[in-house]
């Protein structure tokens, strides 16, 4: 037994003295991919502080609470027209738009500035200054206003009026303040004047619905809104959703259930795998040169936007299909089958109903997947400054992913970085809601077998 | 029973020993004591007494589910790499336990070789099949050196002759049989003292088996062996004792013949007659 | 809104058909139950068959019709009113047929109607109108035909099903050549524009050409240069940098997450890591510019080194994050498919985790985290978000990855935003580099693709 003990001694202490080096290793490589992991968790972390730090404090916005007067010595208009019996509607149409150009003539910023005036009378001859604290676009909400309740004349309304964006940052401290004035983008007396209301409830910090309703804005910073942009992105997801929908779900159930091996079939599943890898400017690229270029469809319409998502979310969502259809058991099958019921009866009747929370989980990942794509959308014209909400799917029009592309790109940028990071959580929430749908739907209707 | 810890190779008092009817040595290498194996809440083990002597072979059989490869596991501590399996009691090897904090697993399991029931080849060249466990542990200390390892290892293994000419060839393209027999020599490689079997020829052709049956008595002259087996045929073939393993007891140990021909234990007795299984 | 009364008619006929059908065909199945076996198919298909064969084809023609008829109104209209006023600019010809339009629909327009204008504003109102009414005798003569069609041909020996289920089949199978169609499409239209790209510039001189600078030039010839290999040597810098923070990573979270994480703390990083999949590209193109930029900045100059805020380093970087989830849930479902019995083998010869990890299992799954690599690899090439907001947008031949470098995505970008000439070679060498990306990506996923499924074969 000697030998056989002291050669396995000498093997034992060979295995031994490797032993440190070999555990060090383990722990070094252990070590690694807990870095690893928490590199790719911090990641996720400091993303979402650092976008909801800045983006958050947009929704409030500096907002004077004002006591407005429509003075009818300023508002001097007729009483609105009403149509005249045997009038063409044209003619009526020209008579209403000469009485709302009236109304437009109407100096509107006097209105403004005699709300501030009302506070401190002392401030008379300084209307100048003080028209420059409001943001230009609250004259065209008051006239606008007006245009829809013309009894407003003579009345006192309190109205909540958003600040120049300007003012906005200076309260907020997003400029130094103490840089010189040549740097400064207000005069001193402005800066003053801001700093006087907002130490009086005039001018608060108040959440403003700007932001979320109204159109993109270039003359009136502080009133731009994503509203104009929701609305481009909902007709784009609809057609998306009619369109893409539909025909990939078709696709996946011929390709899964009735597709014969042939060269074909294999032709059409290769040329999915791929499209769904293809850049998807590429497909910016296909919009541009046929829906644009050839088949002349109007630039910056959600239509087209929508058409060519929905070309690039097609193989996605056929792909989840396929995915949810391959899962349910041939058992099923050969059961409907057997007794009686043909292929596509089976298809129809016992397979999709039970593959329909993956397919619903699938075209929620493709709608998400088109509501958050920008670059094919900038290659159709849908980059175009656009200052109205569209009424359909073929005006021109932003989307969100494209509302923030032109934000983070205005000079204006310690107003537009907040707002920017604010748009990016709107659509943030859309998408990760629609996530969570699709995981709902997932775990709620989810079958094991 | 603790004398097994300070006094190894003077167990001749056990009881269970006693039956070991074979003329060889009776110095116990590994000793378990009181074991006990939950899976999370269930019990698969329910507190086993067992002592294996040195280079013996020993049969586990048993209805599925008793426990017997569980029990297995536990000697080389490979039940470790299951989520929510709990090992208590005492295991001995050679009087050291092979539970304590301070004992190394990787050492143990260089000690203590395991062929599972599925030939389980690495997809790689046959020769590198081989030499993966002397790398790892530094065996080899030239290439020469590891190249005498692969070599002497395959040809104990039974296996040298049929794979010389091809050892660059993936371990994967040998037949079902050649590559239980290589993952047996790749476990002999790294020349551990004891094997463990888990169900090795459950995979395989009558003639496979034969041949890996024929390999364990023959290697049961230098290793100690403890094989799980589903045939009683098999645990005659090639074992010296025998144990019943029950719903996570141990109901009895013994020489294999006694085993087979007189049972103590109904339970053993129904279950050698074939009344359930 | 005529339309959608005459697509409400067509419905209504439809659901009419559909009851025809029907009760035909049970009235026949009750008859015919007395001497001989009942109707081929239920009663629904042929109610199916028939509405089909109504509907199907007067929808085809409607469509076909709806989309036609302005064109040629308009064209007729336009006909007969340069021949009475004159020749118009196509500006002015567009302003008279708003009014005339507008005459034409009894809305009427502000001012005076000049008498051409009444004559041509009659004469599409004529057009249309007969349009309309030939429209609504055209489709209900087709509906009709194709209901009294279908109608006859009910007999209990019909296989009405086989019908409708043959009409079911061939609308998937032209669904699912709508991808074929796709492809088609992309390489058609790009293959075409590249072309009139290159006979304004040769490809050599597109293709080896290291000077970009494609200057505006009113003669329509190709001024500057048009040389891609500074922006792709901008694409491979960008990548690489965002390889060389996504693989390491992301392989590692995989592994961290498959081998050693408690299933607890698995089930929580996993989904939040796959967050990280689901941001768009142009929100992280924003995180970018405004933290990731400044900080590299800020960290190269307390470092003593100049890194610009957009730079390679700082789009690559972001990007890399980006394709992190991408990486490590593709390599996680390879790991896990290597099987248990090869870790087991490993362990049971004493290897350690890692050991096993690096020796067993990585090497058996190589060939798929090679394909995951690929597939990373190709989408870090065709993004474009990231790059146009971080990148710095320089075309210049360099490799420095602190400097400002612009990409071939970039560069389309750019090139079709601006108010050019869609004839241009400014523009068209959009296409041509959309061309080269899309072959690029194109080879990088069929190599990927290939490599993964032969993986996914050696375990199934």
């Amino acid at each position: 037994m000697t030998t056989p003990n002291s050669k396995n001694a000498e093997r034992l202490a060979r295995v031994a003295a490797s032993l440190k080096k070999r555990h060090a290793a383990e722990k070094r490589f252990r070590f690694f991919g807990v870095l690893a992991s928490l590199l790719a968790l911090s990641f996720v972390a400091i993303f979402f502080v650092s976008i909801l730090s800045r983006g958050l404090p947009a929704f409030w916005q500096a907002t004077f609470n004002l006591d407005v007067y429509f003075d009818p010595a300023i508002i001097e208009v007729e009483p609105r027209p009403v149509p005249n019996p045997g009038e063409s509607p044209a003619d009526f149409q020209q008579r209403d738009y000469a009485w709302q150009s009236q109304v437009g003539m109407v100096n509107w910023n006097r209105i403004l500035e005699n709300s501030l005036i009302a506070l401190r009378p002392d401030l008379e001859d300084e209307r100048r200054t003080l028209r420059s604290l409001f943001t230009s676009g609250e004259r065209f909400a008051l006239r606008d206003r007006f245009i829809e309740n013309p009894d407003l004349l003579g009345q006192t309304v309190r109205l909540k009026l958003l600040a120049d964006a300007n003012v906005d940052v200076w309260i907020r401290g997003n400029i130094d303040r103490d840089l010189p004035d040549a740097q400064q983008q207000l005069s001193p007396r402005v800066r003053e004047l801001a700093d006087a209301f907002f130490a009086t409830d005039a001018l608060q910090m108040n959440f403003s619905t700007a932001l979320l309703v109204n159109p993109d804005s270039r003359s009136s910073p502080a009133s731009a809104g994503l509203g104009g942009a929701f609305m481009g992105s909902v007709y784009m997801i609809l057609v998306v959703l009619f369109l893409s929908v539909p025909l990939a779900v078709a696709a996946a159930i011929y390709l899964e259930e009735f597709a014969p091996r042939n060269a074909i079939t294999d032709l059409i599943e290769v040329n999915i795998n791929n499209l769904a890898a293809v850049p998807s400017i590429v497909f910016g690229l296909l919009g541009a040169a046929v829906f644009i270029n050839y088949l002349k469809m109007p630039l910056s319409a959600p239509l087209v936007g929508g058409l060519v998502l929905s070309l690039m979310t097609l193989p996605t969502v056929i792909i989840a299909t396929r995915a949810a259809l391959k899962a349910v058991p041939p058992s099923i099958r050969q059961a409907a089958l057997g007794l009686g019921a043909s292929k596509v009866q089976t298809v129809f009747h016992h397979v999709l109903p039970l593959a329909i929370p993956g397919v619903l989980t699938g075209a929620i990942i493709g709608v998400a997947q088109a509501l958050g794509e920008t670059a094919p959308l900038l290659l159709i014209g849908m980059s175009a400054f656009v200052s109205t909400i569209p009424g359909g799917p073929l005006e021109q029009s932003a989307a969100l992913p494209v509302q923030i592309y032109l934000w983070q790109g205005n000079e204006l940028r310690n107003f537009f970085e907040g707002r920017t990071a604010a748009a990016i959580i709107v659509l943030l929430a859309l998408m990760l809601s629609m996530n969570a749908l699709a995981i709902w739907l997932r775990k709620r209707f989810e079958t094991r077998w | 029973m603790n004398m097994a810890n300070s006094q190894p190779g003077s167990m001749m008092t056990n009881t269970l020993g006693k039956a070991a009817s074979q003329q060889m040595s009776r110095e116990v290498t590994v000793s378990a004591q009181d074991v006990k194996v939950y899976y999370g809440d269930t019990q698969a083990i329910k507190g086993i007494n067992l002592d294996i002597y040195r280079n013996e072979v020993i049969a586990f059989i048993g209805p599925s589910g008793c426990g017997k490869s569980t029990f297995l596991r536990v000697l080389n501590r490979m039940n470790d790499t299951i989520d929510g399996c709990r090992v208590e009691g005492k295991v001995t090897l050679d009087g050291e336990d092979i539970y304590d904090k301070s004992l190394d697993v990787v050492l143990l399991r260089a000690r203590v070789g395991m062929v599972f029931q599925k030939p389980n080849p690495f997809p790689k060249s046959i020769f590198e099949n081989i030499a993966y466990g002397p790398r790892l542990h530094g065996l080899a200390s030239s290439k020469t050196d590891l190249e005498g390892i692969v070599e002497s290892s395959l040809k104990r293994a039974g296996l040298w002759n049929e794979v010389k000419d091809r050892l660059d060839q993936p371990g994967t393209g040998l037949s079902g049989g050649q590559q239980q027999r290589l993952c047996i020599a790749r476990t002999i490689a790294v020349s551990p003292e004891m094997i463990l079997m888990d169900e090795p020829c459950s995979a395989l052709d009558p003639i496979a088996t034969a041949k890996v049956e024929e390999l364990i008595s023959e290697l049961s002259r230098e290793y100690t062996i403890a094989i799980v087996t589903h045939s009683m045929q098999q645990a005659a073939r090639v074992s010296h004792r025998t144990a019943y393993f029950h719903l996570g007891d141990l109901i009895e140990v013994n020489a294999t013949d006694k085993v087979f021909t007189q049972p103590e234990h109904e339970l053993t007795e129904a279950y050698i007659t074939g009344r359930f299984g | 809104m005529t339309n959608w009364m005459l697509v409400a008619v067509l419905l209504g006929v439809m659901a009419v058909a559909y009851h025809l059908g029907l009760t035909r065909s049970r009235v026949m199945a009750r008859a015919g139950n007395a001497r001989r076996a009942a109707m081929h198919s239920r009663p629904g298909y042929y109610g199916a068959l028939v509405a089909l064969w109504c509907g199907l084809p007067a929808f085809l023609v409607f469509a076909v019709w709806n989309i036609a008829e302005p064109s040629l109104i308009r064209n007729a209209v336009v006909t007969m009113l340069s021949s009475e006023a004159g020749t118009m600019t196509s500006q002015q010809v567009g302003i008279a047929m708003q009014r005339i339009e507008s005459i034409a629909s009894g809305f009427g327009v502000a001012g005076d109607v000049t008498p051409v204008e009444a004559a041509a504003a009659a004469e599409m109102a004529r057009l249309q109108a007969i349009g309309f009414y030939t429209k609504i005798a055209l489709v209900m003569a087709i509906v009709l035909g194709g209901l009294v069609f279908a109608y006859r041909r009910i007999k209990p020996d019909f296989r009405a099903r086989n019908h409708v289920e043959q009409i079911v089949r061939i609308a998937m199978f032209l669904a699912s050549g709508v991808a074929i169609l796709t492809t088609v499409g992309i390489v058609l239209s790009m293959v075409s524009e590249t072309l009139r790209f290159f006979s304004f510039v040769s490809p050599l001189d597109f293709f080896f050409g290291t000077v970009w600078d494609p200057r505006f030039s009113t003669t329509g010839a190709a001024g500057g240069g048009y040389g891609i290999l500074p922006l792709l040597s901008g694409t491979l810098l960008v990548s690489v940098v965002a390889m060389t923070v996504a693989v390491p990573v992301g392989l590692m979270t995989a592994i961290f997450l498959a081998e050693y994480a408690t299933p607890r703390f698995r089930s929580i990083a996993k989904p939040v890591i796959e967050v990280l999949a689901g941001i768009p590209t142009i929100v992280y193109g924003v995180f970018a510019l405004i933290v990731v930029g400044p900080f590299f900045s800020s960290v190269g100059a307390a470092i003593g080194l100049e890194i610009r805020a957009t730079s390679a380093l700082t789009a690559g970087f972001v990007m890399g994050i980006m394709l992190i989830p991408f990486i490590s849930s593709l390599s996680d479902d390879i790991i896990t498919q290597v099987p248990r019995s090869l870790r087991d083998a490993s362990m049971g010869l004493g290897a350690t985790r890692s050991e096993t990890i690096r020796r067993v299992v990585l090497p058996a799954a190589l060939p798929g985290v090679v394909g995951a690599v690929l597939l990373a690899a190709s989408r870090a090439i065709g993004e474009t978000m990231i790059v146009v907001l971080a990148a710095g947008n320089s075309p210049v031949l360099q490799g420095n990855p602190f400097e400002a470098v612009s990409t071939v995505t970039v560069t389309i970008v750019n090139q079709l935003t601006g108010d050019q000439d869609f004839a241009s070679p400014q523009s068209l060498v959009a296409f041509a580099l959309g061309l080269t990306l899309f072959v690029i990506t194109l080879g990088l996923n069929v190599v990927a693709l290939y490599i993964v499924r032969k993986y996914r074969e050696q375990y199934d």
